[in-house]
Parts: C-alpha cells; sequence; structure tokens
C-alpha cells in the first residue's frame, strides 16, 4: 500500500517538476495552485480513499497537461484522515495555514466533515467533498424538520445527501423488490444512522413493516447475536446503515444464521471490500449509490481510459468520478477567479473562489456538475447494484423526483 | 425465546474463543503479577503467522492439510513474539515498581499493531483468512457453523492438555510453585527464569490456536483484531478469578453467553429498549464484570489471597 501511495505522489510530483524544467514558462510567471486532498489514505477505508486521491490526482494532472487556467500550474496534496475526526480537523488546519491551497476535495466520511467544516470556513477555504452524504452538512442541524440553513458557505458536494439515497433505497426495495419485512441495521455513526432513519421513514410510509432494529459497533466483528434476531424476526430484508468492513461479515453471518434474506445499504457498503469480508455470502445483496453507474456514462469513458492510462496501482472505486468533478469544479472555480481578475490570481483568491464555486456548471465525469444555494450537487441520480456472481451489477438507474 | 438455544451456541463459540486467549493473561498473572496488555496483539500476530503459513504453501492445498501447519505457523509467530517481548521489554523491569511493566505492555501493544499494519502486505485493511465453505449444521434447535467445530474441539482439548502439564510434569509443578512464591522456588533450585518464559510460551500458542479459530470463524483477519477481543479475554482472566487457568476458561465462557444473551434480550426487557441490542453488548460485560467483582472480588474461581509483595 506504501508503495503505491508512494508511486502516486511520485507521479503528481514528476508533473510538476517537468514544468519547472520547462524553464520559460516558471520564468513566464507561472503560479502554483495546490488543491487538497483529504481522506482515508491507510486503513480500513483506503480503498475508497485511494480512489478519491488519484481521481482528484488525475484531475489536476489533466489541467496542468491542456492548461487548463493560463498561468496557473495545479499541484496536488493529499493528506491521510485515517477516516478520524480528529486527524481531519489537523489536516483542515494545516491546509488553511498553506497559502498556495485554494481548495481542498474531501473528506470520505460525514462524521470527519463535520469537524473540518468550521475550519475550512473560517479560513474561506473551498471544500468540495465527493463522498459525504449526511444532510446536516449542507442543510444545518435542524434539515429533518424541513428548516434548511446552510451552515457553511464554503462547503459543496459533488455526492447526493442520504435524504435522496435513502428514500430512493426505500421505493425500490418496496416497489420493486417487492419486500415488506424489513429489519434495520445501523452501526451508530453519523452517516450509517442518518441513512437507516431516513430509509426506515420512507420505508413505513410507503407501507411497509419494520420488524425488528438493531445497532451494532463500528469496532465489532461478532454480530451473531443480531443475525440471530433477523432470522427469528421472519424479516424478508435487512437494510444495513453503515460501511463495508462491518457490512461484509455482517451479511455473512445473516447467511451463517440461516436467513437467506439480502442485505441492502448505502454507497458506504458499495465496493468490491463488502464481497470480499463477505466470504462470498453475498450474492443478492443490494447497495445504492450515488450518480449513474460510472462506466455508463459517455462522459466517464474518457476518465476511465485516463486512468488506466496513468496506471494507479488502486482502483477508481465508489467515489473516484466524483472525485474528479469535485477536483474539476475547484480548477473551474479558479479558471473563472483569474479571468476575471484579467488573468492573474487576486490576492484575496480563497474568498473569490469559494463565491465563483456556487457558479460553477460544466459537463462532468458524472453528469452535468453544479452546485444548489445549499452547496449540494444539482445532479440528483442513484443507481441501485446488486451482487451477481460475486461482483457488483447495476440493476437500476434513476433520478430521484421526490 | 424460541431462538433460546442459538444465543447460547453463538455465546459458547464467542467464549470459548476468549477463554482460550484468557489463558495467557491468567498464566503470566498468576507467576510474574504482570498484567500483559499487548497480549491482544500476541493474539493477533498468531492471526497473521497462520495466514503466512498458508500463503507460503502450494496454492490449491486442501485446508484439511494446511490447519496443521496453519497452527504450528501460528503458534511460532505468536511464541517468538511473546518470549521476545519477555525477554527484551519486562525482563528488565522485574524489579521495577509494577507500573512500569503495565505501561510497557500498552506501548509494546500499539508497537505491535504498528509494524504488522506497516510490513504485512495488504494488512492496512482486512486480509481474507482461510476456511471452510458450506451451510451450516442444522441441529434442530440450532445451527452450528463448520467452521465453529474446530473451536469446539480445539478448546477443550488444550485445557486439559494444560491441566495434564500443570499437574503431573516437573516443570508444572515448577510453575505452580513459582507462582506461590519465586523467592522460595528459586532456593529449592527451581529457575524460575525459565518457568517465566514457558508461563508466557504456553499463553501465546493458546493465543495463536485462538487467533486460528477467529480467523475460520469470520473469514478474514486485521491488524486491529487484537484490541477488543482482548480486553475481553482479560476480563474474561479477571471474571473467572485471575491466576485460575480454569477460571480463564470459565470466566471466557460466561462473558461470552452473557454477551450474547444481553444483545438478544435486554431490548425486551420494559424500559430497556435504548439499552439493548448487540450495540450495548461490550457495555452488558463490563456491567456483569463490575457486578461479580463487587459480589466475589477473587472472581469465579479465584482464592482469596493475601498479597505477597
Amino acid at each position: 500500500m506504501s508503495i503505491a501511495v508512494a508511486g502516486a505522489l511520485t507521479l503528481s510530483a514528476c508533473g510538476e517538476r517537468g514544468e519547472k524544467k520547462g524553464g520559460s514558462e516558471a520564468a513566464g510567471g507561472s503560479v502554483k495552485v495546490v488543491i487538497g486532498v483529504d481522506a482515508p489514505l491507510t486503513g480500513k477505508l483506503s480503498a475508497l480513499g485511494l480512489g478519491i486521491k488519484n481521481s482528484a490526482d488525475l484531475a489536476v494532472q489533466k489541467a496542468n497537461k491542456e492548461k487548463t487556467v493560463p498561468g496557473v500550474t495545479f499541484e496536488l496534496e493529499a493528506l491521510d484522515d485515517q477516516a478520524n475526526p480528529t486527524s481531519g480537523q489537523q489536516n483542515a488546519t494545516k491546509f488553511v495555514g498553506e497559502k498556495n491551497v485554494l481548495g481542498v476535495v474531501g473528506p470520505l466520511n460525514s462524521s470527519v466533515s463535520l469537524t473540518m467544516q468550521k475550519v475550512f470556513n473560517d479560513g474561506k477555504l473551498t471544500q468540495v467533498s465527493p463522498a459525504n452524504t449526511n444532510p446536516q452538512l449542507s442543510l444545518g442541524a435542524d434539515w429533518g424538520s424541513q428548516k434548511f440553513a446552510r451552515p457553511y458557505a464554503s462547503y459543496f458536494r459533488t455526492a447526493t445527501t442520504d435524504v435522496v439515497q435513502g428514500k430512493f433505497a426505500a421505493q425500490y426495495l418496496y416497489n420493486e423488490a417487492k419486500k415488506t419485512k424489513v429489519f434495520v441495521i445501523d452501526d451508530k455513526k453519523t452517516y450509517g444512522a442518518g441513512l437507516a432513519n431516513i430509509f426506515q421513514e420512507e420505508f413505513k410510509k410507503l407501507g411497509g413493516t419494520v420488524v425488528g432494529s438493531d445497532h451494532i459497533n463500528p469496532d465489532d466483528k461478532d454480530f451473531s447475536a443480531v443475525a440471530t434476531k433477523v432470522k427469528s424476526s421472519g424479516a424478508d430484508s435487512v437494510y444495513y446503515g453503515g460501511e463495508y468492513p462491518e457490512a461484509g461479515p455482517l451479511s455473512d453471518q445473516i447467511k451463517k444464521a440461516g436467513a437467506a434474506v439480502p442485505l441492502f445499504g448505502g454507497d458506504g457498503i458499495y465496493d468490491d471490500e463488502f464481497i470480499k469480508l463477505s466470504n462470498n455470502n453475498s450474492n443478492g445483496d443490494l447497495a445504492t449509490s450515488v450518480g449513474a453507474p460510472v462506466e455508463e456514462i459517455d462522459s466517464a469513458k474518457a476518465f476511465i481510459a485516463d486512468y488506466k492510462a496513468a496506471g494507479y496501482k488502486d482502483p477508481y472505486a465508489a467515489y473516484g468520478g466524483y472525485s474528479y468533478d469535485a477536483a474539476w469544479s475547484i480548477i473551474e472555480a479558479v479558471k473563472a477567479v483569474v479571468a476575471d481578475n484579467g488573468g492573474k490570481l487576486p490576492d484575496d483568491a480563497r474568498g473569490k473562489v469559494v463565491e465563483a464555486m456556487s457558479k460553477v456548471s460544466f459537463s462532468g465525469v458524472t453528469g452535468k456538475v453544479s452546485f444548489d444555494q445549499y452547496g449540494d450537487t444539482t445532479n440528483k441520480q442513484l443507481t441501485v447494484y446488486t451482487v451477481k456472481d460475486g461482483k457488483w451489477a447495476a440493476v437500476k438507474s434513476g433520478t430521484y423526483s421526490g | 425465546m424460541h431462538e433460546l438455544p442459538q444465543n447460547l451456541a453463538n455465546g459458547l463459540m464467542l467464549g470459548l474463543m476468549y477463554g482460550l486467549i484468557a489463558v495467557g493473561y491468567t498464566m503470566v498473572y498468576g507467576i510474574v503479577q504482570l498484567i500483559n496488555f499487548a497480549h491482544g496483539e500476541i493474539f493477533m500476530i498468531g492471526g497473521f503467522g497462520a495466514l503466512t503459513a498458508y500463503l507460503v504453501l502450494p496454492s490449491g492445498v486442501s485446508l484439511w492439510v494446511a490447519l496443521p501447519i496453519m497452527i504450528i505457523g501460528g503458534i511460532i509467530a505468536s511464541v517468538l513474539v511473546a518470549t521476545g517481548a519477555e525477554r527484551f521489554a519486562y525482563r528488565p523491569l522485574r524489579t521495577a515498581p509494577r507500573l512500569a511493566p503495565l505501561i510497557t505492555a500498552i506501548g509494546l501493544s500499539i508497537a505491535l499493531q504498528q509494524v504488522v499494519w506497516r510490513f504485512y502486505p495488504g494488512a492496512t485493511k482486512a486480509r481474507t483468512f482461510p476456511h471452510f465453505d458450506g451451510a451450516a449444521i442444522d441441529l434442530g434447535p440450532f445451527h452450528l457453523q463448520r467452521n465453529d467445530l474446530f473451536l469446539l474441539v480445539a478448546a477443550p482439548l488444550c485445557m486439559i492438555i494444560l491441566g495434564a502439564f500443570v499437574r503431573m510434569t516437573r516443570t508444572g509443578r515448577a510453575m505452580q510453585a513459582t507462582a506461590q512464591d519465586p523467592d522460595t522456588a528459586k532456593l529449592m533450585g527451581i529457575n524460575t527464569d525459565r518457568i517465566i518464559v514457558i508461563a508466557f510460551a504456553v499463553g501465546a500458542a493458546f493465543a495463536a490456536i485462538a487467533a486460528v479459530a477467529y480467523g475460520l470463524r469470520y473469514g478474514n483477519i486485521d491488524f486491529a483484531m487484537g484490541t477488543i477481543t482482548g480486553l475481553k479475554a482479560f476480563t474474561a482472566a479477571v471474571l473467572g478469578g485471575i491466576g485460575n487457568i480454569y477460571g480463564a476458561m470459565l470466566g471466557g465462557v460466561v462473558l461470552g453467553i452473557a454477551e450474547s444473551l444481553a444483545a438478544a434480550y435486554i431490548q425486551n426487557v420494559p424500559g430497556m429498549h435504548q439499552l439493548g441490542g448487540q450495540g450495548w453488548a461490550n457495555v452488558w460485560a463490563f456491567v456483569l464484570l463490575i457486578v461479580v467483582l463487587l459480589v466475589r472480588p477473587q472472581g469465579l474461581l479465584g482464592k482469596r489471597v493475601t498479597d505477597r509483595a
């Protein structure tokens, strides 16, 4: 793993150094702009984190190669938060302290973002998360009672929220998979508990029954008691709010307890590691993930080809396309700011970039990228995936419409 | 209540695993009065040792053939690390105040985790552990996992062998003597240093067997697996009466079953809905420990001893 990290770092560093060696350009006044990445690069969730980092790196390389912003050379700086809120906040502080950083892509976890938002906002530094789905981050703590208030102007995201995702999942499970008795489990974390709640409310509203619910500890590995409960509850499906390191073993143990029902989860379980950790007991399990499958969108084909060509060791994973778009939205914002200022980066570039972000609009890997008045993506597309023959396969793509 | 047999079986399996690890805590404490907080990591190292043994075998080899080799690989790794820790981390501190080796143990546990995380290929994520495929065995009132058969055989067998070793061999009797009074034992010609190393080694071997059981049961192992499991096993050792090897196993089984029942039923007690479920299992495990220690401070099978320091 460390080799991969080092390798990717060298890659991005090379691009930059190559530019400098060009000599005349540096003399021509090329300004260095750093785009930060904060994600879990090591630890249990590193499969997703490395995908985020590499994809943002790809965007930076492309912008440099094509000279998207004349006179500006982009550089990537990735920090590891290990999915830990405290580390995330330290990284945010570090980024704010570096003058060249004009935008940060990340983090993966909503719980980490909660500790970073204020730091970024105080530093007027743009943050674009490719993966946060908890509604509170953009709509405020009272979003549940329909009182939307954007807490931080510097926060943006290219992923849809759990309000959309949880409801979409409930509608699919009830209307299309024809399941009526669900057992709801969550991991007590910001993302998992929030998602499970939204799902549960919508499922009940549609007419389904929640036959039982339970919580697990993210540090545990033995879920036999809850698996036994699922079996005796007579549930025909399980909804799990949480991430793949627990979801895999949970699915495995539910099946082993003798309950042949699918486990359904959100984008946090949509990863190949989930299938591995379930010991191949996950066939038929379901997951929703934000956006259309990257492999199926025309605009994404170039991304996939470029990603392959760049030779990253790790896959772009669930959030690759969103991370690329997140990085690219920062690049677009910088471009707008530079253009407004007569081709030069202004002194208060950070504040200007935050303002420019709300007007960003381009066709990205995941479709049209732009942000609404809360900083949320206007792209409300979602996809249901299922595990088939040990692989994730898309079942249904759609745009959530309330 | 129709799932009661299943919950008891779940708890028993969990408990046997805790018990096997708890033996290591209890033996080391019984002889040198040290709580070896790095023992959870010795358990984890056993898992990676077994995995390594499996990986060096030619691919496609039957698990039946590989299993004994994996057990040996796990034991070698665990024992090497445990005796190494004893020699270089604990022995120099044997005459130091008791807090010093305790803190060393905590430091060592963090260091061992980080070493595996950093240097074992792919250990930054969970690694797949070989296990038997196939449906659970339906025994009417409950299901039994194929992979748990290993635990069901290994745990009692280990306890019988250890019991016989302690009671019937010279080394075993020397161990008992050292536990009673190391200074007098030394005067009687017992090489107490050697006895201490053996205590560490036996505990490590048991932890390695538990780690193989863990890998088979969950299908994967990771560098952090020793933290919570080790803490539970330590609880089991205290619950059973620290210093008593049978107490360790009994404490493990009691803890495992209590945890499993708490996760299953406390939710149904009126007014306790918010305090039940799998997420609260750890809390109830420690509540049980506190209750037992209030009623019986020496633990279930422990003897009340006067402090000899």
